[in-house]
């Protein structure tokens, strides 16, 4: 018998879709009090709030 | 007017030059492609936002460390990332499943953990790192000093007679291997908190 489908698969739903406007937020936030200080060849991370 | 999209590789050489409005744009031309994407795996939008998160965590600090190459590949690079990600979670998931706590009684009411969670313990590992990379800049007899006192827990009578140098001198020699740690710390406004 053939295998019929009513619901669209899940994979299909997930062409559409965004992230949390807070998720992005908080990336630039993080990218802004990210700052990599160099000393001598060594590189050290400081998140500045 | 005609818009003219500046291309990913413009876009990631401003953001490293220090211009954020870069890493905004980049993030809004391929949110929709990447959490999609994410969102096909793991199918659970809180585990999808997770990963996504980490993603451009990673992106963000090895673009600041100067890390990137470039090679007009930043959204595969992006994606590649995610894909890493994502397999890091399922395998997470596999060693520890998931505790679905549905019922009134929850287990984490009679269980506590008094061990650093995960933040915490990245955040000390971070800092230890940090700090052992500092006593290596410092002079050798200050820094063999300051190892045997931190590191080796040897009293400082210990380490005169291992050193071959007077208890005072020890003493000064932990001193001013301190002092220099600080003024380092001080000058270059290393964060070293956990």
């Amino acid at each position: 018998m053939a295998k019929t489908y009513s619901q669209p698969t899940p994979g299909k739903k997930a062409n559409n879709m965004n992230p949390k406007l807070e998720t992005i937020q908080f990336l630039l936030s993080y990218s802004k009090a990210l700052s990599v200080i160099p000393y001598k060849s060594m590189k050290f991370e400081a998140l500045l709030n | 007017m005609k818009k003219v999209l500046t291309d990913d590789a413009t876009l990631v050489r401003n953001y490293i030059q220090g211009d954020e409005n870069s890493l905004a744009v980049l993030i809004a031309r391929h949110k929709q492609r990447i959490y999609s994407f994410i969102y096909s795996k793991v199918y659970d939008r809180d585990v999808a936002e997770d990963v996504f998160q980490d993603t451009f965590i990673k992106v963000i600090n090895t673009l600041k460390r100067g890390r990137y190459n470039e090679e007009g590949k930043f959204l595969p690079w992006v994606m590649r990332i995610a894909h890493n990600l994502v397999i890091d979670h399922f395998r997470r998931n596999n060693r520890m499943p998931k505790f679905d706590n549905d019922g009134e009684f929850s287990i984490f009411s009679v269980l506590s953990d008094s061990s650093l969670n995960a933040e915490k313990q990245m955040c000390k590992d971070q800092v230890e790192s940090d700090v052992r990379r500092l006593i290596e800049e410092l002079p050798a007899d200050q820094k063999e000093v300051l190892h045997m006192r931190v590191y080796q827990e040897m009293s400082f009578k210990e380490i005169s007679e291992r050193t071959g140098v007077s208890i005072n001198t020890a003493l000064g020699r932990m001193r001013y291997a301190l002092i220099n740690l600080r003024k380092v710390i001080e000058k270059h406004n290393i964060v070293l908190t956990n």
